[in-house]
């Protein structure tokens, strides 16, 4: 045992790294690695229906409830003269305490006004509270023996044997046989019970299959991870995998997938650097790839949609901006459809309320796409400045006149509104607009900007 | 006493007033909340092949007679049949479209998925979804003009296309007997007609639709039977025959004003549904 100040943690050669990786550390870390892999595998293909199914904390209860159950088996094996420590019997302990938890919940929900969660946190809570004083129990029987049930709360993957590692191999062949074979029933119980009920779909029975699985995978996973943090092998998969895909067999796939990384790299890297316990470093690292999924998956991920949102911001602020290079130019009797015009643009777009870091990216922005254009002068609207600056304002006019027209709203508020609506006008839109306005003699020819309706403010802009 | 409840709940098939033919016979049904009752000695028997209304106000158990004639909420007294059989034994004939807010549209399926769903019961049990299947399905989303939208993730629908995604659904059972739990809420102006037209096209077919609706001013268009309940029925008929002023007073307890309405939309507003 290493004293308080002895914290280094000596690294592996890359060596030893690539042996471990590569299953030629020796059989015993192999079966580890391999059952951890497997284990990660199975939940996150199952732990994706729980969480569907809003069922994962269930997974959590399960897991809690299963210590009084292996500190009873304990117990009574001692008792009758077996041995306490056989995983057999104290796994049928944890399996009986486990469904009997989660039973309790269910029946508290069905029967009293308590929440799901309530529920959960009050059975979860009250059964690892008897579990801890059944172990206190036993600790004081003094058989000497008494150790090993700890292991079961923080885990002991290295503890995994090639039969351990055989039982967990046929947990995920069953998890993903059963969710293969019920993959549509699964589907339609997850999505909308009450429609698969009316349809005559046994749901309860549908459920039962499911939790079945959930137990199997929590039950064979005590060992290895731990009680207190199997319940993430089942949840975090599933969730990281929801932002990379729209689809549930993909989604299936992907938390599989997820799951059994996490329990390669996690017990790889607990077999490299020993006295880190590998149930916490599996649950760690599938922790790292929710984290990565978060951050980096397109279409749900966080960066995705803030980039989106900036894309959006730089979008309408140069709208806005070329409308009002527009509208100053035709305040102060200036063709503002002739190009070439010099305009002090410098002043205009220090008017704008933009913040310098977005003032500075803006103009950035518009030279590079060609809307403005650096000359002696200083900056001026180039052709296609020009030509777009008269097709935005144009969008807000025919909007504006529009919401004069067509509904009772008052001069003062279209601008308002226009201001708003003018970013998204498509195409088809625009064709609308156009001939609805037609129709009602508001717009003569189909390229004139119509006039502006209020004045234009210039004290905003100058 | 006993001879008589006993006589009341016998075989209502036999009784002169629910006739085999009745697509749904409701007999003194009573449904309870935590003993509390929410439906009252319902009686009713619907029209076959007619398009049928469901309103009274808010809180009047619409929903609930609906679930618990499909035997999705216990019963406490009474007797439900469906061309004088149980619910068990005809439930291929009858379809069914939930509340949209019922379910997470963010749930990771495709919109022909969903109406898929309607196929499962005749593809049965660990069969794979066949060809004919998706067949039907598409068909039926493009019955609701929603073909464009097939393989479109159901959280980027609007709620009106979600709507007409379940009605799709319902489509795909082929069933004779629909209820529907409000399939005009929140939805646009060519949702509510597109469905509309689906309902009549069902109608034509011979079949009986159900269906809990919350707009008064369209319900002489909409439908031609209505059943008109607040915790029991208070009239049901024909439109032309019972939807009068004196029953929607009894109906609303004579407070169906303006305010009311408006009052009703706002609530419905700020729980994030779409007021047409």
């Amino acid at each position: 045992m290493g004293t308080l100040t002895d914290v280094s943690i000596s690294l592996p050669t890359w060596g030893e790294v690539f042996r471990v990786l590569t299953f030629q550390a020796g059989f015993n870390t192999s079966i580890v690695i391999i059952g951890a892999t497997l284990l990660g595998f199975a939940a996150g293909n199952i732990g994706t229906f729980a969480l569907l199914r809003n069922r994962a904390l269930m997974g959590d209860a399960l897991a809690h409830c299963t210590l009084p159950g292996l500190a009873l088996a304990f117990i009574f094996a001692s008792l009758l003269g077996f041995d306490g420590k056989s995983l057999p019997t104290l796994l049928a302990g944890a399996t009986l305490t486990g469904v009997l938890g989660v039973i309790t919940v269910q029946l508290l929900v069905r029967y009293s006004r308590l929440e799901q969660d309530t529920a959960i946190g009050a059975i979860l809570s009250t059964f690892f509270g008897a579990g801890v004083v059944l172990m206190s129990i036993i600790q004081n029987l003094g058989t000497g023996q008494e150790g090993g049930l700890h292991h079961f709360i923080f885990g002991q993957t290295a503890a995994m044997n090639r039969f351990d590692a055989f039982f967990i191999l046929a947990v995920a062949i069953l998890a993903s046989a059963v969710c293969l074979a019920l993959l549509k029933e699964f589907r339609l119980v997850c999505f909308d019970e009450q429609f698969a009920r009316s349809d005559g779909w046994p749901v309860a029975t549908i459920d039962l299959t499911m939790m079945s699985l959930v137990v199997l995978v929590t039950v064979f996973g005590l060992q290895a991870v731990g009680l207190l943090l199997i319940v993430a092998l089942l949840i975090i998969p599933a969730a990281a995998a929801r932002f990379w895909t729209q689809r549930l067999t993909t989604m299936t796939v992907v938390a599989a997938t997820i799951g059994a990384l996490s329990g390669y790299f996690g017990a790889s890297a607990s077999a490299l650097l020993p006295r880190l316990p590998a149930g916490a470093v599996v649950v760690l690292v599938s922790g790292v790839l929710f984290f990565g999924s978060l951050l980096f998956a397109p279409e749900r991920g966080v960066l995705s949609s803030m980039f989106s949102a900036l894309f959006l911001r730089i979008r309408i602020a140069k709208e806005h901006f070329l409308r009002e290079v527009y509208e100053t130019r035709e305040a102060s009797g200036v063709d503002p459809q002739a190009s070439g015009i010099p305009i002090a643009l410098t002043s205009l777009l220090s008017a704008r309320n933009w913040s310098l870091p977005f003032r500075t990216l803006m103009l950035l922005i518009l030279r590079l796409d060609g809307t403005v254009c650096t000359d002696s002068d200083g900056i001026t609207l180039s052709e296609t400045g020009v030509k777009e600056s008269a097709l935005k304002v144009r969008n807000h006019r025919l909007w504006e006149e529009y919401l004069l027209t067509h509904s009772e709203i008052s001069i003062s508020h279209v601008d308002y509104s226009a201001d708003l609506v003018e970013h998204f006008i498509s195409e088809e839109l625009l064709k609308k607009l156009e001939h609805s306005l037609h129709e009602r003699g508001k717009l003569s020819s189909p390229v004139e900007v119509p006039r502006c309706l209020h004045s234009v403010d210039t004290e905003e802009t100058t | 006493m006993v001879q008589f409840l006993k006589d009341q709940t016998d075989n209502l098939a036999e009784r002169p007033e629910h006739s085999p033919e009745s697509p749904l016979s409701v007999h003194s049904m009573t449904v309870a909340y935590q003993q509390r009752p929410v439906l009252w000695d319902m009686e009713y028997e619907a029209r076959p092949q007619s398009l049928i209304a469901i309103v009274g106000p808010n809180g009047a158990g619409k929903s609930t007679f609906i679930k618990a004639c499909l035997g999705l909420i216990p019963i406490a007294t009474g007797a439900v049949e469906f061309w004088g059989k149980p619910y068990s034994e005809q439930r291929h004939r009858i379809g069914y479209v939930p509340q949209r807010e019922s379910v997470d549209w963010d749930f990771p399926v495709s919109a022909l998925e969903v109406v898929c769903m309607g196929r499962y019961r005749k593809i049965g049990w660990f069969r794979r979804i066949g060809q004919e299947h998706r067949k039907k399905s598409l068909d039926a989303l493009t019955q609701v003009g929603m073909e464009d939208f097939a393989d479109r993730q159901i959280n980027q629908l609007s709620g009106g296309q979600q709507q007409r995604v379940f009605l799709a659904r319902a489509l795909a059972q082929e069933a004779e007997l629909y209820f529907m739990d409000e399939p005009f809420a929140g939805v646009d102006a060519a949702t509510e007609r597109s469905i509309i037209e689906v309902l009549r096209t069902l109608k034509s077919d011979g079949k009986t639709v159900i269906v809990v609706h919350h707009d008064l001013s369209t319900v002489p268009e909409y439908f031609e039977d209505v059943l008109m309940m607040n915790t029991r029925v208070i009239a049901a008929g024909p439109v032309s025959e019972v939807f009068t002023d004196e029953n929607l007073r009894k109906t609303y307890g004579g407070k169906l004003t303006l305010l009311e309405e408006v009052g009703e939309s706002l609530a419905r507003a700020t729980r994030g549904e779409k007021v047409p």
